[in-house]
């Protein structure tokens, strides 16, 4: 998985709100973190037949002064069993509005954005697996006013 | 007229079952009923326990999770204290003063350094996040309003609670066939 981002700042009413362009070029099927079925230990298959969907997210993660851990979800996709495992999208822009809890966005160097899925199955269990490779994505120390989105 | 014969002989069977059963059989029926009751009521207090949550199975009542999840799906929950919360799990949660729970998926979360968490939640189905459901002036959810995590699921099999719901007759229909069975049947 690899992700290229660029981003700028921007304050409304008190709280950060960031922007976030990125690219997500992955291969689920053969990705590394892939969903062990019961009886092959060995095979790294995610869309085995108990596999109705997978329910991806792109999330940020980062730490402020007012918060230990903030999460926020960017973007999300649904992918059904059927539909082509391997995802190549560009300059895309996050479905969510990127608000803080306060103004830790500004100056924060170290955004962490990950690639996770929630493994939905036609009966049974209902795992949470992250996808490896994350990128890390510092916001600039200024705001920025008039920039367009 | 063959039919009605038939009948008419099978329902006097059943009387003629009851009847030889004196006050002792009766009686010894109706503990095993209360056996019933109580193991079922066991069961499901363990279940409570072992979970963590007041609720550990519920029933999805909307359409608001689909493609995952639809109405009359029945979701097992567990809510462990020393599980945090994250994004991307499915919680089932209730607004202050609703009875109904909801189960949507988490979207934000911020936590302090002394595990003080406030999250924010939306159905997949839905365009817009949970804002709107909350109490007039609350913003976020807490650890709290949390019933309860998903950790599995089993489709379809919710629907008869959501029958029994919806048509009360039913649900008397069934709890009644249910008592008479228990009642009549010897072992």
């Amino acid at each position: 998985l690899r992700k290229n981002v660029e981003d700028f700042t921007g304050p409304r009413e008190r709280s950060d709100l960031g922007f976030v362009t990125f690219d997500i070029t992955a291969d689920i099927l053969n990705g590394k973190n892939g969903l062990q079925t019961f009886w092959n230990k060995n095979t790294l298959i995610i869309f085995d037949w108990n596999v109705k969907q997978l329910f991806l997210y792109l999330s940020a993660e980062y730490s402020t002064k007012n918060n230990a851990l903030n999460q926020v979800v960017l973007w999300d996709k649904i992918m059904l069993r059927g539909d082509n495992p391997k995802l190549s999208l560009k300059d895309m822009k996050s479905k969510y509005f990127f608000f803080d809890d306060g103004n830790g966005l500004k100056g924060n160097r170290n955004i962490t954005l990950t690639l996770s899925w929630n493994v939905v199955p036609n009966a049974g269990i209902l795992p949470l697996v992250t996808g490896s490779g994350h990128v890390s994505v510092p916001f600039p120390d200024t705001y920025e006013t008039t920039k367009s989105y | 007229a063959a039919v009605a014969a038939v009948a008419a002989m099978l329902s006097l069977d059943f009387l003629d079952d009851v009847r030889r059963m004196n006050k002792r059989q009766l009686y010894y029926q109706v503990l095993n009923f209360g056996m019933i009751v109580s193991s079922a009521l066991m069961i499901w207090k363990g279940l409570m326990v072992v979970t963590g949550s007041e609720s550990p199975i519920v029933v999805v009542l909307s359409g608001s999770m689909e493609p995952a999840f639809h109405r009359g799906d029945l979701l097992f929950l567990t809510n462990r204290i020393e599980d945090p919360i994250r994004v991307g799990e499915i919680v089932v949660f209730r607004i202050e003063g609703r009875e109904i729970p909801i189960v949507h998926r988490v979207l934000k979360i911020h936590e302090k350094q002394n595990g003080d968490i406030k999250f924010l939640t939306k159905g997949d189905n839905n365009a817009v996040d949970d804002r709107g459901l909350y109490k007039q002036g609350q913003h976020w959810l807490e650890k709290k309003d949390v019933v309860g995590r998903a950790r599995g699921f089993v489709p379809y099999i919710g629907i008869v609670t959501i029958l029994m719901n919806d048509y009360p007759k039913f649900k008397y229909a069934v709890l009644f066939l249910l008592g008479l069975f228990v009642l009549v049947h010897r072992e």
